[in-house]
């Protein structure tokens, strides 16, 4: 019998360890995906934070590298700077780029490293256990915004690649999500051309993927796919929010 | 090749790291070591290698981190309040037993302090520094040429044992004048590079990471780490000694002070007072070896310091506390004088009456 579907050679064989409903899953895929298709699987070399996002160290097939919390971008940025020849990637929650790891999310983008960073936003702490994060929604309740997100005492969420895309370094960042069979083609586009940016040597490159938490959220799989689509996608508005002129002729 | 050349302490240590091979210097600036990172950000691109100032001390850390898991020589250097910073990156690389060299010119504490000299990161350098339970080789010099030479080996200390290496100076050993040799460095032995990230092209994909997700697993790595750290206790303890064998008493000191004690003891033996030095050169492996000989013989020790007493603990345990030790110390910058030090040895071993 002919082989229709199965895993990419981006991916190991290992499990998903994921709640379900999960979208962690699917954006892995997808960038497994994009590494056989792209022939850059011995190549390539991921970071990996701490959170779900750290249990990709696992998952792909790639050579893999585990930091801290919040680092990623740093630890990549070391290892493009020793081997630029090779692709560099980091797979970050939320909490980790745009909370504890901020100064390295403007910085490397700043600097134009040539690296690729994945931003999976789930708007929630999701591996601590549902806290409140530096993208958690006004009003929405966590376990340490028990009573909904008060913006005048936690001030406003924030929106990462709208900010990075306002750095001169940044060539190539995109807003996508995983609710739905269209978002994830488009955010698989995504994924495939910021890896091909930084393939082109043009400079830093950062996707950020709307992603659920139906554990923490407290919410069945569908209703969180909802959910993503009727509070998160109002605030961090899809789409290709830079694509600068060396990288529209890829 | 050897070259005699008048450099500053700071540029002492950016030209070994260079002749070390060094190629990836990341850092942040901050006096008293600042002029580590700009002799480097001059010399380091012509040996084709690259100096990235990073955003924070943080992000040094970890870009080190990160270039040291592709088998790069690379190496950050900071001065107290930016070490501080470094410490949790620094308890990474010991867990992820990454070969990266560290500087610190120890500035004085806590807080901002000020830009003087101090040994007040003792505790830090030797006990972990970090959280969780790992050790730094600490490598501390007295002079330039020991700046040059410790850098040097530095580099193959971290490989041979994959494990972080610190050198400890200070504002003092940083900034000061003097001619050195630059020595060309012998060819580093082989060392097993078979657990880089590198690109798995035909060979199975690696992980370099830390994370223990069972205890079993957790306790697995504190063992091999423990067996790693008792290796280099025994193997890589380093101390110089300086008129001890017929001593009656002993200065323990190290760095700067460890240099302005030999004059001491020479002043000393001018008045018929028997005293001589013990200068841990390692800090950690802490060179316990160097006082068996004394410790059943001396009728007393000195630690001299420049701060509230950190390695008079190291020393205590060293002698099983057969030896009475005191403690001499200035403190925010301050050095001792000879005749500070020489009249404090007096004062505590009742030695005034003895002077000939």
């Amino acid at each position: 019998m002919k082989k229709v579907f199965g895993r990419p050679k981006g991916l190991t064989e290992v499990p998903f360890s994921f709640c379900p409903g999960c979208t962690h899953g699917i954006i892995m895929r997808l960038i497994g995906e994009v590494l056989e298709e792209l022939d850059i699987i011995e190549d390539t070399i991921g970071v990996s934070p701490v959170g779900c996002a750290g249990f990709s160290q696992d998952f792909f097939t790639c050579d893999f590298v585990g930091g801290p919390h919040g680092r990623a971008q740093a630890i990549g940025t070391g290892i493009k700077r020793a081997l630029p020849d090779k692709i560099v990637f980091t797979y970050q929650g939320d909490g980790d780029i745009a909370g504890i790891g901020t100064q390295h999310a403007i910085h490397t983008a700043a600097r134009g490293e040539k690296i690729t960073s994945i931003m999976v936003n789930n708007a929630i702490y999701g591996m601590t256990g549902g806290q409140m994060a530096p993208t958690t929604l006004a009003g929405m309740k966590t376990s340490t915004s028990p009573h909904g997100r008060d913006l005048v005492i936690n001030g406003h969420p924030i929106d990462l690649p709208k900010t990075i895309a306002t750095l001169d370094g940044a060539v190539y960042v995109a807003s996508v999500s995983a609710d739905s069979p269209k978002n994830i083609i488009q955010a698989k586009k995504a994924i495939k051309k910021a890896f091909q940016v930084q393939q082109a040597g043009l400079g830093f490159a950062f996707v950020s993927v709307l992603s659920t938490c139906p554990t923490n959220w407290g919410l069945s799989p569908q209703d969180s796919l909802q959910w993503l689509r009727d509070n998160m996608m109002p605030v961090y508005k899809l789409g290709e929010l830079k694509v600068a002129e060396e990288v529209k002729n890829l | 090749m050897s070259k005699r050349v008048l450099l500053k302490g700071n540029e002492v240590i950016g030209q070994a790291a260079i002749e070390a091979g060094c190629k990836l210097f990341f850092g942040y600036p901050i006096t008293p070591s600042t002029e580590i990172i700009e002799y480097l950000s001059k010399h380091l691109p012509k040996a084709g290698g690259t100096v990235l100032q990073a955003e924070d001390e943080i992000g040094a850390i970890n870009m080190c981190y990160g270039a040291a898991c592709t088998g790069t020589r690379v190496m950050t250097a900071s001065s107290s309040p930016g070490m501080s910073l470094k410490q949790e990156g620094i308890s990474y690389c010991a867990a992820a037993e990454l070969p990266v060299v560290l500087v610190n010119v120890n500035r004085t504490g806590p807080g901002l302090g000020g830009l003087g000299p101090a040994q007040s990161d003792y505790f830090q350098s030797t006990k972990g520094g970090g959280h969780g339970d790992y050790r730094l080789i600490v490598l501390a010099p007295s002079k330039s040429q020991e700046l040059y030479d410790m850098t040097l080996e530095a580099f193959d200390l971290a490989e041979k044992y994959r494990n972080p290496v610190l050198l400890l100076t200070d504002g003092f050993l940083g900034q000061m004048m003097e001619p050195v040799e630059l020595k060309e460095k012998p060819p580093s032995p082989e060392v097993d590079k078979s657990w880089i990230v590198d690109g798995a092209k035909g060979r199975k994909k690696r992980i370099v990471a830390s994370y223990s997700l069972t205890n079993e697993i957790g306790e697995a790595n504190n063992l091999r780490w423990e067996a790693k750290y008792k290796d280099i206790k025994e193997k890589e303890q380093r101390w110089e000694e300086f008129y001890a064998e017929d001593a009656d008493y002993l200065i323990v000191s190290y760095g700067t002070t460890g240099r302005i004690s030999k004059s001491v003891v020479l002043n000393a033996r001018k008045k018929g007072i028997k005293l001589g030095l013990i200068r841990p050169i390692s800090l950690w492996p802490f060179p316990e070896k160097a006082f068996i000989p004394y410790k059943d013989k001396v009728k007393g020790i000195v630690t001299v310091e420049l701060n509230t007493g950190q390695m008079i603990e190291d020393v205590k345990l060293a002698v099983e506390c057969k030896v009475p030790v005191h403690l001499y110390r200035r403190q925010g910058g301050m050095l001792p004088t000879e005749d500070g030090i020489l009249a404090n040895v007096e004062k505590v071993f009742n030695l005034a009456s003895e002077e000939v």
